[in-house]
């Protein structure tokens, strides 16, 4: 991330510098308004679906919809808790609907209990990532109203090719994690082997153990206070 | 039929939580506050992406990206026109959605680059918005081969689009 920010950033301001330097920190600015409006009617949404989250989560809808997409969850994110697998289902059905704006606060929700509160992203939480970042939805309905709102003549013609197109970048991107994920695997053991042979095995128990308090604990905070972040 | 969906789902939950006697109110009301604290820890990581981008697009860099890129692109079977397209698509939801607008208006809505370009916008995500926004609360900040991979990934259905999209 700091890399790509870095080449976006240094490489525009040196060619604005160029082109038009009294329009460069204009444009920064505007930037910056923009993610303040975005922002806010991202609120909006967040409100919505995280208060009727709440109340999924009280009349056991959420337990449900985990016990459908367990078959798939326990073989795709190997090692999860129950509570993390649960947002993941619901982020994952959320997304097959469409319904993008509630996708993302349950996306977060399910990354914060997978946490570890390591810097690294962990395999798991890099695969949700991709799934969600190549789209799993069933019916493109804001892009099949807007051809409808264009004229076309059969708007929802595009609905299999969809289909078809993010079935194939979704089994791509889990395909390529895990290779991913088992090529790191694999590298991380043998530099850990050259230090101490047992530090691999001490390792993983570690971080379950940091799993099972983060698991018993995760119904009281949900949002903790950031401190101590860079 | 996928218009009803959203309200009906929400009226339903609301329905079948105030017969279980889930105080729906109070719900509501840390729902609220939940997305306060979200909203407080995205913002920073929002409005730095944000910048970035704006910059990007507006300095003409993704111009150059693009002559760069579309030989590529074009070895791949995806259209010249739906360059600009690729390049946003990861970076601006609704920078995709304007340009995708515009490619009705040029090209007319049942035309081969613009059902290319509904498929494309509509089986991908903005990558980046994602990799900002999921780990915006957790310290997670080394997201190793996650961003690569989903572009990779997304990149691949843009290329089965074009082709599908010649055939159905």
């Amino acid at each position: 991330m700091n890399f790509v920010f870095f080449l976006m950033v240094a490489v525009s301001m040196i060619v604005l510098t160029v082109v038009s330097p009294d329009s460069a920190f204009g444009v920064m600015l505007s930037g910056a308004r923009k993610s303040i409006e975005l922002a806010l009617s991202l609120f909006a949404i967040y409100s919505i679906w995280l208060s009727v989250l709440e109340i999924m989560d009280k009349i056991g809808l959420n337990k449900q919809l985990n016990k459908m997409f367990k078959p798939i969850n326990k073989r795709l994110f190997k090692g999860e808790s129950d509570k993390s697998l649960e947002y993941i289902s619901l982020n994952l059905s959320a997304n097959l609907l469409g319904m993008g704006s509630a996708a993302t606060p349950m996306g977060i929700k399910a990354i914060e209990n997978m946490s570890d509160g390591s810097e690294k992203a962990s395999d798991n939480m890099a695969l949700l990532m991709v799934i969600n970042a190549t789209s799993i939805q069933l019916v493109p309905a804001t892009v099949i109203g807007m051809r409808l709102a264009a004229g076309s003549a059969s708007a929802s013609d595009i609905i299999l090719p969809s289909l078809i197109a993010t079935a194939v970048s979704t089994v791509c991107g889990v395909i390529l994690s895990k290779l991913c994920a088992a090529i790191s695997r694999k590298f991380g053991r043998r530099n850990k082997l050259n230090n101490s042979p047992l530090s691999k095995s001490s390792n993983t128990l570690a971080i379950a153990a940091q799993k099972k308090s983060k698991a018993i604990s995760c119904g009281t905070p949900l949002y903790p206070a950031r401190g101590g972040d860079k | 039929m996928s218009k009803y969906i959203l309200p009906v789902f929400i009226v339903g939950v609301i329905i079948v939580g105030f017969l279980k006697k889930v105080p729906v109110y109070d719900s509501f009301v840390s729902g609220v506050r939940q997305s306060m604290d979200l909203l407080i820890s995205i913002l920073p990581y929002f409005c730095t992406i944000l910048i970035a981008v704006e910059l990007f697009s507006l300095s003409g860099l993704n111009k150059y990206l693009e002559k760069l890129l579309e030989p590529v692109f074009t070895a791949l079977g995806i259209p010249s026109q739906l360059c600009e397209l690729l390049i946003i698509r990861p970076l601006s939801g609704n920078g995709s959605i304007a340009l995708l607008q515009s490619l009705y208006l040029e090209h007319g809505a049942d035309s081969y680059i613009a059902r290319c370009a509904s498929v494309i916008v509509g089986a991908s995500e903005t990558t980046f918005y994602i990799a900002t926004v999921y780990f915006s609360t957790v310290k997670a900040h080394k997201l190793r081969y996650a961003i690569p991979v989903s572009l990779i990934a997304s990149y691949i259905g843009a290329v089965v689009a074009c082709v599908v999209c010649r055939y159905i």
